[in-house]
């Protein structure tokens, strides 16, 4: 299955050769401007297409996307990810390991938190054979020590992290629209294979915005409510923002919690979106290749080979 | 998707619009930069492995590798300097709980009460006094209802009543002059902990010799400890048999089973 088909990362409209060039904005202005009837010939064609693509399994959908005569335009790489954001997640990877990994250490010591309802309980964190596989158990003084050392590095790098969004405006790709809801539901739908076409999308899907906006968010609490937990008094009233000392501690749990489950999708997502999509964090770049045959008032259809994967979890595969 | 949802094509070019201000290089240039890139990001990753390697190898300083040691003293050093003398909350009466008993160590035997002392140590090791309990009840009293809290992460909220440490000291200050730490013993002198002054002297440190109204029990410290909103209870010595000014840092039970000399909040 090397076909990664990012049917909703669109080439630029352009029916030339023009449409491949560093200068694509201009390209896909022209495009846009070109008044063209959606219901050409060219229209019908991309709607059968479509349809033989979506009915394809995955070991046809070779033969389909690059059928004889739209043969594949010469592919060209864009940058995805800029070399800050690259440095930057891959200096956090090991950093937020280290940080879960320690924390856990701490949480050894007094593990009290637990799933269920009144005196019923589901699931207690953790079970001994967690802090068993790990080295989690009776390492609390280590623990605080790695936790406190590398925290510097985890906020440090976040900080900048945080400005860079700031200042470049990259937080455009990443923060939800008004869409994001209905558009993620679709995103899951299509990833579940129930729906057959995924909804448009920038760089990232509206799931992967949702989700990354999320992990943005909690790595901001998590953050906070790990110095109210630190220094409650020299932070005071901090801790007061959950509750109380007690309850940053509650919050701290959560919110790692909700990052290693994120860590999990995000790492099982990558998987499944294949190398190009890997090596785009590498690399920063990915492969476009444009059809422009198929091209439709500059939008090409739904299920092309536009464009090897994009972002971390482009959430979309060859069908 | 279906062409009659032209609403659909709106939003792709208006998310397509996002991307085209990326720069595209050709293929060639990309198989050349992919593969300096993987390079480089294998070298990052061998540097950060050498690094975890050499942090792991770094000789022990109290149970803990150097860096992270030092790393603690700079922590110190930072929060000390960021806002010291601070104090945490203190809250109504109706808020106090009992308090659990966690550590016994220099506490596992019963002693009687009666025959307790407390010796007071010059910085030369000199004995500035032995006093009993009587000495301590005359000193100003005052009550306080703090959120103790235990380096293992669960905390409650006691009433303590006791004496300033500060209201203590002040009887020695002139003998003892500027000296920057001060040491506590248990009578047997199995536990044992260390006190920067400045600490000692926050107006929340306290020697306590009640819990809420009652004297202190055994396995709290009777008949005389120390309570604390502003450091881990690792600090919070139960039974004081020795109360040593010192100009160097004082030995640390804990500090020197791997955690953090200061263990400040």
């Amino acid at each position: 299955m090397e076909l990664h088909v990012g049917h909703s990362l669109i080439a630029p409209g352009s029916p030339t050769r023009a449409g491949v060039s560093v200068g694509s904005r201009n390209v896909w202005e022209q495009g846009r401007n070109t008044p063209v009837d959606r219901s050409t010939a060219a229209g019908d064609r991309r709607t059968v297409a479509d349809m033989s693509i979506d009915t394809t399994t995955d070991d046809a959908s070779a033969e389909i996307v690059t059928p004889d005569e739209r043969p594949p335009d010469e592919p060209v790489a864009r940058l995805v990810h800029p070399r800050a954001i690259r440095w930057l997640h891959w200096i956090n990877f090991p950093l937020l390991m280290i940080m879960i990994w320690s924390g856990l250490r701490i949480y050894w010591a007094e593990d009290v938190y637990a799933l269920g309802i009144g005196s019923w309980q589901w699931f207690a964190f953790f079970p001994d054979a967690v802090y068993e596989t790990f080295g989690l158990e009776r390492r609390l003084a280590r623990g605080m020590a790695f936790h406190f050392a590398f925290g510097w590095l985890f906020v440090i790098n976040g900080a900048i992290y945080a400005t860079y969004l700031l200042a470049t405006r990259e937080w455009r790709h990443i923060l939800p629209d008004r869409h994001a809801a209905r558009e993620a539901k679709d995103v899951v739908l299509h990833d579940l294979h129930i729906k057959k076409t995924a909804p448009p999308q920038g760089k990232y899907n509206a799931a992967q915005r949702i989700s990354y906006t999320a992990v943005l968010v909690m790595a901001l609490i998590i953050v906070v409510s790990g110095f109210a937990i630190y220094k409650p008094t020299q932070l005071y009233p901090l801790p007061l923002l959950f509750g109380g000392y007690q309850g940053a501690r509650l919050v701290h749990f959560w919110m790692t919690i909700g990052l290693g489950l994120f860590f999990v999708v995000h790492v099982l997502q990558v998987l499944r979106a294949g190398w190009g999509n890997f090596r785009s964090m590498v690399t920063g770049y990915v492969i476009e290749r444009r059809s422009p045959t198929n091209s439709v008032a500059g939008v090409p259809p739904s299920g092309t080979d536009d464009t090897e994967n994009v972002g971390s979890e482009p959430e979309e595969v060859a069908r | 998707m279906t062409p009659e949802k032209s609403g659909d094509d709106d939003r792709r070019h208006q998310l397509r619009a996002e991307l085209d201000d990326t720069p595209t290089i050709p293929v060639s240039e990309f198989k050349r930069r992919s593969r300096r890139s993987f390079l480089t990001g294998a070298a990052g990753a061998g540097a950060a492995f050498l690094g975890w390697r050499w942090l792991q190898d770094s000789p022990v300083d109290d149970g803990i590798p150097s860096p992270l040691r030092n790393t603690l003293e700079f922590n110190e050093t930072v929060w000390s300097n960021l806002s010291e003398g601070r104090s945490a909350p203190e809250f109504p009466v109706s808020k106090a709980t009992p308090i659990q008993v966690n550590g016994r160590i220099g506490i596992r035997n019963e002693i009687d009460l009666a025959d307790w002392t407390v010796r007071v140590e010059g910085p030369d090791g000199e004995l500035l006094d032995e006093l009993d309990i009587s000495a301590f009840e005359a000193l100003p009293q005052r009550d306080m209802i703090i959120e103790h809290k235990c380096i293992e992460g669960w905390s409650s909220i006691v009433h303590w009543g006791g004496t300033r440490f500060s209201d203590f000291h002040a009887r020695y200050a002139d003998r003892v002059g500027d000296v920057p730490y001060v040491g506590f013993e248990t009578p047997d002198g199995l536990y044992y902990v260390g006190w920067d002054m400045s600490s000692a002297l926050h107006p929340q440190t306290m020697l306590a010799l009640r819990q809420g109204t009652e004297p202190l029990t055994q396995v709290h410290g009777a008949p005389l400890r120390i309570a604390t909103p502003n450091k881990y209870g690792i600090k919070c010595l139960k039974r004081i048999g020795v109360i040593r000014y010192a100009r160097e840092r004082p030995a640390d039970y804990w500090a020197e089973r791997s955690y953090d000399w200061y263990a400040g909040l």
